[in-house]
């Protein structure tokens, strides 16, 4: 180190020598450039840029230089320390961004390992699909409502013009509360709801009733004992069966799609007259009633003494196809019955059928989804096996 | 209904070329839904063959086979093997050739059997799809009688036996019980095609003439219990017929239309009964006269009567049953009316003289006595539908025509014909009704002129006064027409019927689509605004809440066991055993109603597992049916009118309680085995954390307590929950844990079960309104933990309740983050460490404030539980 240059002698100090400078920092370039990792360059740069570095004792010296010469030395000295310390920021930078990088390499998972930390649940796809019908009507201002599953017999039929030895009555298979002579029934359709409703709200009235009936079928592929419904009712001043179709063609549409074709049928129920059935074409067969050729072949038994001695049969050779099995060959689906208001109901549940008029129609649930979902068999809708469920998950 | 094309073309005009398909669609556009089409699959040659020779040989399988030559109008005869006995050799028989196809898709092709080629196949009844119960082979001398002669061999056998014909079947509705005839579905035909009746429509019953002397059996019609004042048989005639020959057969084309009906040919008088009830709709009884002791008397049974009825069933009567009755003062019953005739009556091969009744008895009289005798017939199917009272004489005359050219018998000259057809109602139609319910503007002439298609007379129209009302009328669209409807529709009541023919007859197709405009809240009430009632919401809601949870719905049949109740532990007495019973269940095992929804979810949960599942997680959303004790008869008020205020809230009254629940059952993993871990097992921790998310989502908040009795759960596993606040506090809702392991015995599910169940009426009864969140606080939290030291027995909840409660408003959160028992508390004792969240809404807390509020929290533990801080 040198002594201050206190009389400003004019003299060359050594260490500020332009080349000695330019070396100084060639070395240091060197050293940071080398340095492989941030312990490294934090050396190179305590060696090259700390108190002690050649540069740094360079520095001291610009003091023992004449004042003509101070200027320009600490223009020099600066820009050399300047560049070294660039030098290592940028170092620095690429040092710490390896760095980081090499952290998340070690910290990598294989998100691919499937996991099982949230159960996994689901809805019925009935409850699911009346929500949807429901949805449905209250888009159209209706209400909804429910009714007991237990219903008076005065509610199930007498309300709804079914006599009390109507054969109508013996139509619906009735499930009887023992004994059967206190009028206690499970309901055999959501329909005793209208009265209900038109008891507690009168006229003008929108309402649409999801629910569970009963009917004392057997179960099988095609029938359950226990099954859903919604029934719309509406009674108003000025409505027709216009508006009924209107009504049911808009529903089909949401819960089928456009393009559904329907046709509606004269029909029978002592609570709506005129009555109809709404049928929708099959979807399956197109409305051909017939599905794919080929099918249709049948297992073939010697039936008589005859035919066995004669069996001159060979297997069904014309291939036309077989029955269609959704709509047993008829080309369309019964999708819900249907009519205006009979005036014997209006009346029994205090409403005047000369103002008001009004519709009503009720519709299978379990039937919509078989169509509807491609269902083959009601069983599993009832049986409850949880993988059921689970293919529709929370949408239907 | 069924009914064979070729039979309906007779009465009514069907479309040249028109197919079974064809005719089905006519009649499902007036309301004749389509249930079938039978027969008639018959196609390629089946031709008449007459056997030349037929040569017995003997099989190794001992059956015998006869190797036949037929000759089939070729040049050659043809061989073919036949294994029936009924024939031999100069018969007539049908032979299919190779090409045919038989009914049910049978093939014919010349194939080798038993040493021979057999180049096509002699048919039996069976296989030509003219009766099911004969294979013996069809030979058409004796089908045919007299209408063989003529026939050669080669003759196109599809056509003389009408083997392409198809039936047509039907589902008639209850209300048209006319078109449980040939005769009401012609005219529906009509109807369906857009035809004039009076040109397409061939009335069977036209020109026929009825005597109109007096006939030689006399019949009294002497019911004296008329139901509801209508008499058991309002009209009821009778006429003989002597010397029919019991060895005429029926010929072959009436018992073809028989079967084709799905009726059984049985003897000629019998045939011919049931042929003119099929052809008309009028039930008809032929009696063997000789048999009959004097007057035919109508009656009601008498006490302790019984009759043997054609079925050869003994019946003990009832003394509603309408009875037709001889001897002295009609002491013997022969028969039910309108529904089975009597065995002692009854025509026998050895029958010459017949008795043809031909009646009108009461609908309600019918049904009831079908009903309670368990005994539908064809006859009382048609007159519970009501059966057209104008034709009874007229239909007898049919059945007599038969009979006389067939059995050769002799009609008596006169008819025997007491009561007659009821009085025709008038209804009045105003005149702009049927647009005001279908949305159709008809002109007031296609009004009137489709109601006369129907068969209606029909006078007045615009302009003209409602005769009924006495309502004078002037202009356009108003007015009422005067409709009498015929004799067959007794359906047609009122004007809405009346509107029903005219949008049916013109077409349902003509009805436009007009989708209404619902105006929201004009019901008022709970209805206001239209949508969801808040119930429904809040169920949604939850069934959402619950399959986010991992919970799987499913819904199960309400019908269970009395022997689920000692399954499920139910002490005697409880009152889940008192339960409703269905009368008539699907399953004589399972006739009572639900009273808890676990009841029936835990078949469920056994089907899952039977199936392979291990880890199962079912919920069900339902209602449950909860009798009173003193259960009082539904009654049935009036319908002709609003029930009174109380009529109606009686009726309402009787209806038990049926409140919606909610069950869940848990079994297995509920976080399964997996790289991770070994999983978790679901255990009563989850259930009643379910049960708690059932109050939260329906904010509706509830605790948890312990319940030591409380079957089907494990008495140190069970937590009953309360509401916890609001207007229902302290209300229990329903239960959760871990079944005992007697009721998992019992029901056979696995072991560690966990369950819960809740009445949701209660929850949904106390929902809250819209939820005020109030400001947020937005100063510092503090966090203090506090541990302490209670008895074993005391529950954790009940610390944090007295917690909650010292700690006061400044509390912002409290939670149980350890439990230790050990060595350092002491036996039978634990440590709970809370950890505790205080912030104040207003300012930053000073730390004096807060040490003051946890003191005063570990104060209040203390105080209720014997709390004490760890470590002091
Ligand atoms: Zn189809």
């Amino acid at each position: 180190m040198s002594a201050p240059n206190k009389d400003f002698d004019p003299v060359q100090v050594t260490p500020l020598d332009a080349e000695q400078v330019e070396g100084a920092v060639a070395d240091a370039l060197a050293a940071v450039a080398a340095a492989g990792d941030l312990e490294e360059l934090a050396a190179a740069s305590r060696a090259h840029g700390g108190d002690r570095s050649p540069l740094a004792l360079a520095n001291r010296e610009i003091g023992a230089l004449p004042p003509s010469a101070k200027a320009d030395a600490g223009r020099r000295m600066g820009q050399a320390r300047r560049r070294v310390a660039d030098a290592v920021a940028e170092r620095r930078a690429v040092l710490e961004a390896e760095r980081d990088a090499a952290v998340l390499v070690t910290e990598a998972l294989d998100l691919t390992q499937p996991t099982s930390r949230r159960p996994r649940g689901a809805r019925h796809p009935l409850g699911l699909l009346v929500e949807r019908v429901e949805d449905f009507f209250t888009g159209l201002g209706w209400s909804v409502l429910e009714g007991p599953e237990v219903e008076a017999e005065w509610f199930n039929f007498d309300a709804l013009n079914f006599g009390p030895d109507h054969p109508a009555r013996q139509m619906q298979d009735t499930f009887f509360v023992d004994p059967p002579e206190d009028g206690l029934v499970l309901r055999t359709h959501t329909s005793p709801v209208q009265a209900r409703a038109l008891l507690d709200h009168g006229a003008p009235l929108y309402v649409a009733v999801p629910g569970r009936v009963f009917r004392t079928d057997e179960l099988d592929a095609t029938h359950t004992p226990v099954f859903t419904q919604v029934e719309g009712l509406a009674v108003d001043e000025h409505l027709t069966m216009a508006h009924l179709r209107g009504a049911l063609d808009a529903l089909v549409v949401a819960m089928l799609g456009e393009g559904t074709v329907t046709r509606l049928r004269p029909a029978f129920f002592p609570f709506t007259e005129p009555s109809a059935e709404l049928d929708v074409r099959c979807p399956v067969c197109a409305g051909t009633g017939v599905v794919a050729p080929g099918a249709g072949a049948r297992a073939q038994g010697a039936a008589t003494a005859a035919e066995e001695a004669a069996s001159t049969r060979a297997d069904d050779p014309a291939g036309e196809g077989a029955p269609c099995r959704t709509c047993g060959g008829t080309g369309w689906i019964e999708w819900g019955g249907c009519g205006m208001v009979n005036p014997h109901v209006l009346r029994a549940a205090g409403v005047d059928p000369e103002r008001f008029s009004g519709f009503a129609f009720g519709m299978g649930i379990e039937r919509t989804l078989m169509f509807r979902n491609g269902v083959q068999d009601m069983r599993d809708m009832v049986d409850g096996d949880a993988r059921f469920s689970r293919r529709f998950g929370v949408e239907v | 209904m069924r009914v064979g094309v070729s039979w309906l073309a007779e009465v009514t005009d069907v479309a040249d070329g028109a197919t079974a398909e064809d005719v089905a669609a006519v009649l499902v556009r007036v309301g004749l839904e389509e249930e079938g089409l039978h027969g008639g699959d018959v196609s390629g040659p089946v031709v008449v063959g007459r056997v030349l020779s037929a040569e017995p040989e003997p099989q190794k399988n001992g059956k015998t086979i006869h190797w036949c030559s037929v000759d089939v109008g070729e040049e050659e005869p043809r061989g073919i093997v036949c294994g029936a006995q009924n024939f031999g050799a100069g018969d007539l028989v049908v032979v299919s050739l190779p090409g045919a196809v038989l009914p049910g898709g049978f093939a014919i092709a010349a194939r080798k059997t038993y040493g021979h080629v057999s180049d096509g196949m002699i048919c039996s009844t069976a296989e030509l799809g003219l009766g099911e119960d004969s294979d013996g082979i069809v030979v058409l001398g004796e089908l045919l009688g007299a209408a063989a002669d003529g026939v050669a061999p080669g003759d196109d056998a599809t056509a003389l036996l009408g083997l392409d014909d198809r039936v047509v079947e039907v589902n008639v509705t209850p209300d048209r019980g006319y078109c449980l005839s040939v005769r009401g579905l012609g005219r529906e035909h009509a109807h369906g095609r857009g035809l004039d009746v009076a040109t397409a429509f061939r009335d069977p019953l036209a020109g026929v003439r009825v005597p109109s002397g007096p006939g030689e059996r006399d019949v009294v019609l002497a019911d004296e219990g008329p139901l509801d004042g209508r008499p058991g048989a309002s009209r009821f005639t009778a006429r003989t017929v002597r010397g029919v020959d019991p060895s005429r057969p029926t010929p072959w084309w009436l018992r073809r239309r028989l079967v084709q009906a799905g009726m059984r040919p049985v003897s000629l008088a019998v045939d011919v009964t049931n042929y003119v009830m099929l052809l008309v709709g009028q039930p008809l009884h032929a009696y063997d006269a000789a048999r009959l002791d004097g007057a035919l008397v109508v009656r009601r049974a008498r006490a302790g009567e019984r009759l043997t009825t054609l079925d050869g069933v003994e019946r003990a009567l009832h003394p509603e049953d309408l009875v037709v009755a001889d001897g002295a003062e009609g002491a013997r019953a022969v028969g039910l009316a309108g529904v089975m005739g009597g065995a002692s009556t009854e025509v026998t091969a050895a029958t010459r003289d017949v008795v043809l009744e031909a009646a009108c008895f009461d609908p309600v009289s019918v049904a009831r006595t079908a009903r309670r005798h368990r005994l539908p017939s064809e006859a009382s199917r048609r007159f519970e539908r009501g059966v057209d009272d104008a034709m009874a004489a007229a239909a007898s005359q049919l059945a007599v025509d038969l009979l006389v050219e067939h059995g050769g018998g002799t009609a008596e000259d006169g008819l025997t014909d007491v009561g007659g057809p009821a009085e025709r109602p008038v209804v009045a139609l105003p005149v702009g009704e049927p647009a005001r319910l279908v949305g159709v503007d008809y002109a007031p002439e296609r009004v009137r002129a489709l109601l006369e298609q129907v068969g209606c007379a029909v006078s007045g129209g615009p302009g003209a006064p409602d005769a009924l009302a006495g309502a004078a009328a002037a202009g356009a669209g108003v007015g009422a027409w005067s409709v009498e409807p015929p004799s067959w529709r007794p359906d047609l009541r009122q004007a809405a019927d009346l509107v029903e023919e005219v949008a049916r007859l013109d077409g349902y197709d003509r009805i436009p689509s007009v989708l209404p405009r619902a105006v929201p809240g004009t019901a008022g009430g709970v209805l206001a605004g239209g949508g969801l009632t808040a119930r429904r919401r809040a169920v949604r809601s939850l069934a959402r809440a619950l399959a986010e949870a991992g919970l799987v719905e499913v819904a199960s049949y309400p019908f269970v066991s009395p022997e689920r109740a000692d399954a499920l532990g139910l002490p005697d007495g409880d009152e889940r055993r008192r339960a409703l019973r269905v009368a008539n269940p699907l399953r004589e095992e399972e006739p009572l109603l639900r009273t808890s929804l676990l009841a029936t979810l835990v078949d469920v949960l056994r089907r899952n597992v039977g199936r392979g599942a291990d880890d199962v997680a079912l919920f069900e959303l339902g209602s449950v049916a909860l009798p009173a004790a003193d259960r009082a008869p539904s009654p049935r008020p009036g319908v002709d009118r609003r029930p009174t205020a109380e009529e109606e809230a009686a009726v309402r009254a009787s209806v038990p309680h049926q409140p919606l629940h909610v069950a869940a059952l848990l079994v297995g993993a509920r976080t399964p085995r997996d790289w991770e871990g070994r999983g978790r097992s679901a255990d009563a921790r989850d259930a009643v954390e379910l049960a708690l998310l059932v109050g939260e989502v329906l904010g509706v908040p509830l605790t948890a307590a312990a319940e030591a009795d409380r079957p089907p759960f494990h008495p140190g596993r069970c937590a009953a929950l309360r509401v916890a606040g609001g207007p229902a506090a302290g209300a229990v809702v329903g239960h959760a844990g871990e079944l005992a392991p007697r009721a998992v015995a019992a029901l056979e599910v696995p072991a560690r079960t966990v369950a819960l169940e809740l009445d949701l009426d209660v929850l949904l009864g106390a929902l809250p309104g819209p939820p005020r969140p109030g400001a947020l606080a937005t100063y510092p939290v503090v966090k203090q933990d506090v541990a302490l030291v209670v008895d074993a027995s005391v529950p954790a909840a009940d610390v944090e309740e007295a917690l909650r409660r010292g700690a006061g408003l400044l509390l912002e959160d409290c939670r149980l983050v350890d439990v230790y028992a050990g060595e350092q508390v002491g036996e039978g004792r634990r440590s709970l460490a809370f950890s505790l969240r205080f912030r104040a809404p207003d300012r930053t807390l000073t730390g004096a404030e807060v040490a003051q509020a946890r003191e005063a929290a570990v104060a209040a533990a203390g105080e209720a539980t014997g709390a004490v801080l760890r470590g002091s």
